[in-house]
């Protein structure tokens, strides 16, 4: 199955986001680099807003991601309760 | 070892790049100087568009406008993407904070029924229009020459959406989803919004991009930014009773504020660089002017009925004064 | 006062959906062919602009919020880093060249992607389209900008930077991305998208920012670290349109798939060619070194290039034709490259330097099958010849890639002990190639390609007539500052002693 990853700068706001994104996704894998922190899954994964929320304790707009993000693969879907990453093969 | 790098004094070699120090003297360039000037290709293109091999890909003959170096249209506000960027956001907080505040007060629902509908029937479908104006500022940053100039456009056709959203939002807020199908259709098909669509129609097959500028940013705006937003909202609804409606047009009306004043200085190094250039800009704002002004005034008799005459009349001494500061007579 | 009824909240996709293109109208005075007069000539069917999907659904307001909290937080860090004289915490300057090359050659690209952006976000024929681009446009003017205001303070401290513009449009090697983003520009919409959107964007463009901009966290330059990553963060809107950008069009119609096939094949090889550049500057001219092109190569390109073509399948498309070429070369091109350009480095706005031995080491263990075999000894002899005070130099002419620009440097995809030379024979000129990808662009649009500006026979012809001096001041390179080997340089000698200055008290 092909890998799906979403990559994040690494820094204090991203720490629970990161978080999150491991509760929602046991078979992701995270990945950390300098200055970066890339999670690959295999197909598919899901980034939920609910629970960014649970691990801040704020609300949160998925669109915040855009700040920190740094690169992704896969087609992207997104509404307002989650953004997925996956390939159709 | 932790090293203090603040305590060590070195010379610098240079002040700043060449292409600067060639034009500014060689001391610290601003950052919009470095962010604007010559950093679009200038010679040894390599190959003719395919869409049009009569022209270049970078292309000064495209326009009647002739200048000796592009780049000194530059903008008084000195934009370059982080203050525009910046400014932006801060008005865009503030727009929020007016959305929510007629939102959560209901100050919708306590707008008398001839008022709301006047201000649907004259602000919705002017998203179209701002619609409009974002394909041309598009269209002049993409065939403009020139980074000072062109830039600024593109900034430009974003707070052309962003007045378009600002509309729709509006639309939505003081009727619903319905409301922005009816404004639509009235753009459509209701025979007093079609001079102005015939407008925004003919500018989108012009492919001068400063007879574009001048025929969006100088002129329709020129009318129609004071008419719509100083003139009827803030005048006339607000007095009514309508205030809630100028808070919802707020950035409308300090957008046109800021703006004008970059429009303004292109014109007037335009002009001032030729009389060949005031001669062509004379007779463009002359004809598009004309035309904006017979546009806008069905629109105006929405909100002003017999007295639209009148303060288009007004809007239109204002822009002639205007132009002519620029040093366009008209 | 009656109770307020709320009003029903709008979902993300139908708020997006009537605030964009709901805005959108057929016209009526004028036809559609008049106003969107360039989507059709490329042969590309499009029945219904409504069926795109937009990627990413940002509103200005949210674009303006978003973007102008990355900017506070770019700019706050390349403000400490100009005021504590950040760049005496690098490794070593020598890393400074791969920024050199990257102003130069990089920069002036992403302006002209903008350029092109905006002029799509004209051109074609829906608002959804329409705006994804045009928002890109923007994107592209803020990484234009914010790079040279990254770099401006190297320049004040550090040769090689000053002359960025002119180099953009005379020097030998930027001649290599220019005639990348010009051969973009001057194609229709469409193609412009697979170029650009695509194949720069999707296949490319993280192999230049992620990988490198992590080499250079580890290298100590935090200004070019935050000028990367938040760049990057724009690209992964843009990376998403591209794919959207293709999906839309392979969908619209079955005829669009082998055009659509023809423009990936053409802009995946142009693409992997401008990138090797890249290459060169993560093998060699990192001090510290994250990951080798190589490893770079097998995350990007081979993992997720592969998945992306695994995933368009379905519509009939295949890997771009030269990929297996591309594969073979991976082992090789960084050592050409640094090669080429250490013995041409009297011409080339940046240092070069033979790689010490500890380097050599690290290459030997990132390419085991091809280093230590083909370019250790040719290295090995490099140093020789410099230690004995005759460095080599190679003033002849290189034969240029007509479709690349490149020079004629690469080996047989199969024999990296030949050199890799084609020709082609048209309307009675003779054009080279460097490999069998750039010869097969060259063929299909023989018209576009033979107007190609070649800097090498402009050194050759009026006014510089081949002197090596009168070019050096046309591009206003300073010869013994800007140019030749790092060892020795005014930027060693310089770095040295500010450092020096930094960490004595004497």
């Amino acid at each position: 199955m092909s890998t799906v990853f979403i990559a994040l700068q690494a820094n204090e706001e991203t720490r629970p986001i990161i978080e999150a994104i491991q509760l929602d996704n046991p078979q992701a894998v995270v990945e950390r680099q300098p200055a970066m922190v890339k999670i690959n899954a295999p197909g598919r994964l899901i980034v939920r807003k609910a629970t960014i929320e649970e691990q801040i304790g704020r609300a949160y707009d998925l669109q915040e991601l855009q700040i920190n993000l740094i690169t992704l693969s896969g087609n992207v879907d997104e509404d307002d309760e989650a953004l997925t990453l996956h390939w159709n093969a | 070892m932790p090293i203090d790098l603040r305590m060590v004094t070195i010379e610098p070699q240079r002040q700043t790049f060449d292409h600067l120090a060639h034009r500014f003297g060689d001391k610290p360039a601003s950052r919009y100087q470095e962010g604007s000037y010559d950093i679009q290709a200038a010679e040894n293109l390599h190959y003719l568009p395919t869409w049009d091999p009569d022209q270049k890909l970078y292309d000064t003959s495209i326009t009647r406008i002739v200048m000796e170096d592009w780049y000194a249209l530059k903008d008084p506000r000195q934009f370059y993407y982080s203050t525009y960027t910046l400014t932006r956001a801060r008005q865009q907080e503030t727009a929020e904070a007016n959305f929510s505040f007629v939102e959560t007060r209901g100050l919708a629902d306590m707008l008398p029924d001839d008022l709301r509908a006047t201000a649907l029937r004259v602000l919705v479908p002017l998203r179209h229009a701002a619609w409009g104006a974002n394909q041309h500022n598009s269209f002049i940053c993409g065939y403009g020459y020139g980074v000072t100039l062109t830039q600024a456009c593109m900034y430009h056709a974003m707070d052309n959406l962003g007045i378009a959203q600002y509309l729709s939002r509006l639309g939505l807020l003081l009727g619903d989803a319905e409301a922005l199908d009816t404004a639509k259709d009235a753009w459509l098909h209701d025979a007093a919004w079609q001079p102005l669509r015939r407008y925004v129609e003919d500018c989108l097959v012009l492919r001068d991009p400063m007879e574009l500028f001048v025929a969006q940013n100088v002129a329709l705006d020129g009318l129609l930014y004071p008419l719509v937003y100083e003139r009827i909202v803030d005048n006339d609804l607000s007095v009514r009773g309508g205030s809630a409606v100028a808070m919802l047009t707020q950035f409308m009306s300090d957008w046109f504020d800021e703006t004008r004043k970059w429009t303004d200085a292109v014109l007037k190094t335009a002009a001032a660089e030729s009389e060949s250039n005031r001669a062509v800009l004379q007779e463009w704002i002359r004809a598009w002017s004309g035309r904006a002004a017979s546009a806008l005034l069905p629109v105006a008799a929405f909100a002003l009925g017999a007295q639209a005459g009148e303060a288009l009349e007004e809007q239109v001494a204002a822009f002639k004064l205007r132009a002519e500061k620029a040093g366009v007579a008209i | 006062m009656e109770t307020k009824v709320a009003k029903k909240k709008l979902g993300l996709k139908d708020r997006y959906k009537l605030l964009t293109r709901d805005l959108g109208w057929e016209p009526s005075y004028h036809t559609k062919d008049e106003v969107f007069p360039y989507v059709k000539y490329e042969g590309i069917k499009i029945h219904d602009w409504e069926k795109w999907e937009d990627p990413f659904r940002l509103t200005m307001d949210a674009y303006w919020k978003y973007q102008a909290e990355k900017e506070r937080k770019f700019y706050a860090i390349i403000d400490a880093h100009t005021q504590n004289n950040g760049h005496l915490n690098l490794t070593d300057a020598r890393y400074l060249s791969a920024l050199k090359l990257f102003l130069q050659a990089i920069s002036p690209g992403e302006y002209a992607a903008g350029k092109g952006f905006a002029r799509v976000g004209r051109e074609f024929g829906g608002v959804g389209t329409q705006v994804a681009c045009q928002m890109q446009a923007l994107d592209e003017i803020r990484h234009a900008q914010t790079q040279i205001h990254a770099m401006s303070n190297y320049n004040r401290y550090y040769n090689g930077f000053h002359s960025f513009a002119d180099q953009r449009d005379r020097m030998w090697y930027t001649s290599v991305p220019r005639s990348f983003f010009d051969d973009a520009m001057s194609a229709g919409p469409f193609e412009f998208m697979i170029a650009i959107g695509f194949s720069f964007e999707y296949v490319l463009t993280n192999l230049l920012f992620v990988p490198f901009m992590s080499g250079a966290a580890y290298n100590g330059d935090m200004a070019t670290v935050t000028f990367g990553f938040s760049a990057q963060s724009d690209e992964a809107r843009h990376m998403t349109l591209g794919l959207e950008c293709i999906k839309f069009m392979l969908e619209q119609d079955p005829a669009n798939t082998p055009i659509v096939q023809a423009w990936i094949d053409k802009w995946f090889w142009r693409g992997f060619r401008v990138l090797g550049l890249v290459s060169a500057m993560m093998d060699y001219m990192l001090p510290k070194r994250v990951m080798s092109w190589r490893e770079a190569w097998n995350i990007y390109g081979v993992e997720n290039g592969g998945a992306l073509f695994t995933d368009l399948a379905r519509y009939g498309i295949r890997i771009p034709k030269h990929w297996d070429d591309a594969e073979k070369a991976v082992d090789h091109m960084s050592h050409q490259f640094m090669l080429a350009l250490y013995q041409w480095n009297f011409g080339t706005c940046f240092h070069t330097w033979i790689p010490p031995e500890p380097d050599m080491e690290w290459l030997s263990s990132k390419y085991p099958n091809t280093f230590d075999k083909y370019y250790r000894p040719r290295w090995e002899h490099l140093k020789k010849l410099a230690k004995e005070g005759k460095p080599f130099k190679n003033f002849g002419l290189a034969k240029l890639c007509q479709t690349c620009q490149l020079p004629i440097i690469f080996t047989e995809p199969d024999d990296p002990t030949m050199s890799c030379h084609r020709e082609v024979d048209y309307k009675g000129n003779k054009y080279h190639f460097c490999s069998d990808g750039c010869q097969h662009i060259f063929e299909n649009e023989p018209e576009k390609y033979v107007q190609a500006w070649l800097p090498m026979p402009a050194l050759f012809q009026e006014p510089l007539k081949g002197d090596l001096g009168a070019w050096m001041n046309w591009t206003s390179l300073i010869d013994g500052k800007d140019n030749g080997d790092y060892v020795g340089s005014q930027d060693e000698r310089n770095f040295q002693q500010w450092r020096g200055l930094a960490t004595t008290n004497t």
